[in-house]
């Protein structure tokens, strides 16, 4: 029973991470209908670089916020210099252009950081108060970061003039642009958003899987399942979706499956939802006349 | 005095197609000018060349200042409103979040407020439904809320964009009533595009018939009316 348990607890730890992750995914995906596959490894460099901060001898929260600032500033240079001259190109020159900044990113980090696996530390202490037998100190520390982010993204998003705008501006562009709202740049804003909240998913997963060049590989998988899940317009579905998939992922792959095919439950997911219910558990159908 | 609008020799393309051959329409401060002509005459682009939308030639001049090199938003800041065709809600907000995009260039916060409760008076069936979802609005709630929204930001120039479309007559006259108000009251110049000629004519000053891209008429609204050219073609009698 208490390793049932512990799996339960053990998904829902990675599953915090798969739903930071496909959080990013959402956000860029409303704004953009673009599904950025290099989300994962933007997610890695960016640990390695709170890594490097930290190796120079940074205190932990300091590289953190850090790394939040230069992630969120590289996201925005990405869109304006990378992704937007092919704004207007097909859907699949799209997907070439991410697939391409995937290869590049995982070059860059294998070639700056080297192969080796690396240790990340944690900013919870192994006593912390809240540390039990059931679940570790970090992995509590990591839902509870994990749920600050989503609820800050959403008094962002509900409460702030700008939050508005993005909304507006991934609603409807041509009616946000004649409200003055800067379109473009609102897109800029979601992929530094997109690309900070990558990082805190990097830094909260490193300590527990170690860091290299591949770490975030088959976490992007899970997290394309969790935003396909929750429904790839709705934030909190991606939320849901990401503890749904890591508790799935666990307990099949300790009971049913083994470990090996764990990946797998990602895969299938994929697949399953988009054959049987595309708009996922909470996503809208949209009906068009043709 | 210089017009506030002044457009001069004016081509428009939608990719290779020229849709406009050389506009020229001129717009006074304080005045309503309406642009008239069948589905297809080129009223809509004239409004989308204005707001930047489609690729153009030309000269157009705000105030005596050359916009045509400005995006969208720099014009809007100019304080020029769009009601587009179709109305533009943002259908998935609420009613009140699309009165603040509306007010999304001003800083003042308290006159935004204080305008928001203005609209709500002039159309109270608004402030009934502030929170409801734009998107299940009636049409003709859907336009008041569209001009409503162009209203947040105080403009000197109110674009509209066929109005009457798809609206039940009674709810035509009433937002034509609310717009004559806001036109005395605001001292806001009106541009608009109908294709209700009748009833454009009465409520403009000046009128500009497009056919196929061109001007072939223009003058004082009355005048225009009484031609009998005008009124075989667009008013039926």
């Amino acid at each position: 029973m208490e390793s049932f348990l512990q799996q339960v607890v053990a998904g829902l730890v990675s599953g915090g991470v798969y739903a930071l992750l496909a959080l990013a995914l959402v956000m860029i995906y409303q704004a953009t209908h673009h599904m950025n596959f290099a989300q994962g490894e933007m997610a890695t460099f960016s640990t390695f670089v709170a890594w490097s901060l930290i190796q120079a001898g940074w205190p932990y929260w300091g590289a953190f916020f850090a790394t939040l600032a230069l992630s969120f500033l590289g996201g925005v240079a990405i869109q304006r210099v990378v992704v937007r001259p092919f704004e207007k190109a097909s859907p699949l020159t799209n997907v070439v252009v991410f697939v391409a900044l995937l290869l590049i990113f995982n070059a860059l980090s294998g070639l700056l950081f080297h192969h080796d696996v690396r240790t990340f530390p944690s900013p919870f202490p192994k006593d912390a108060w809240f540390a039990s037998s059931l679940i570790p100190a970090h992995g509590l520390g990591s839902i509870g970061v994990m749920l600050i982010v989503v609820g800050a993204l959403y008094a962002f998003l509900r409460f702030t003039p700008l939050g508005l705008a993005m909304r507006a501006a991934a609603l409807n562009p041509g009616s946000a642009r004649l409200v003055g709202v800067r379109v473009s740049w609102m897109l800029a804003l979601g992929w530094g958003l997109a690309a900070a909240i990558g990082a805190v998913a990097g830094m909260m997963i490193a300590p527990l899987v170690f860091l290299d060049p591949n770490m975030m590989g088959g976490v992007l998988l899970y997290a394309f399942a969790s935003a396909l899940l929750g429904g790839i317009d709705n934030p909190w579905g991606a939320a849901l979706g990401g503890f749904i998939v890591g508790v799935a992922e666990n307990l099949l792959g300790a009971y049913v499956i083994g470990t090996d095919l764990k990946l797998t439950v990602a895969l299938v997911l994929i697949v399953g939802i988009l054959t049987v219910r595309p708009s996922g558990l909470f996503g809208k159908i949209v009906v068009t006349r043709v | 005095m210089t017009p506030l609008l002044e457009i001069r020799r004016l081509d428009a393309f939608y990719g290779r197609t020229q849709a406009l051959f050389g506009l020229d329409i001129d717009l006074d401060a304080g005045s309503v000018t309406t642009i008239l002509g069948a589905n297809g005459a080129g009223k809509t682009t004239t409004l989308r060349a204005l707001c930047r939308a489609v690729r153009t030639r030309g000269e157009i001049r705000i105030d005596g200042k050359a916009v045509h090199n400005l995006a969208t938003e720099s014009i809007v800041r100019m304080g020029v409103a769009q009601v587009p065709d179709g109305r533009g809600t943002f259908t998935q907000l609420s009613v009140e979040d699309n009165l603040r995009l509306g007010a999304y260039t001003r800083r003042d916060k308290a006159d935004i407020r204080l305008d928001m409760e203005r609209m709500y008076d002039r159309f109270p069936r608004l402030k009934e439904r502030r929170l409801q979802q734009a998107g299940t609005l009636s049409g003709g709630e859907q336009q008041m809320l569209a001009i409503a929204r162009a209203l947040m930001l105080r403009p000197r120039l109110l674009l509209l964009d066929e109005p009457s479309f798809g609206v039940a007559p009674l709810m035509v006259a009433e937002i034509f009533d609310v717009l004559g108000r806001i036109h005395q009251e605001d001292r806001v110049s009106i541009l608009l595009v109908e294709q209700d000629a009748a009833l454009a004519l009465e409520f403009a000053d000046r009128a500009y018939l497009l056919e196929t891209g061109r001007v072939v008429m223009s003058g004082d609204a009355k005048t225009v009316a009484a031609s009998e050219a005008v009124r075989r073609s667009y008013l039926g009698y």
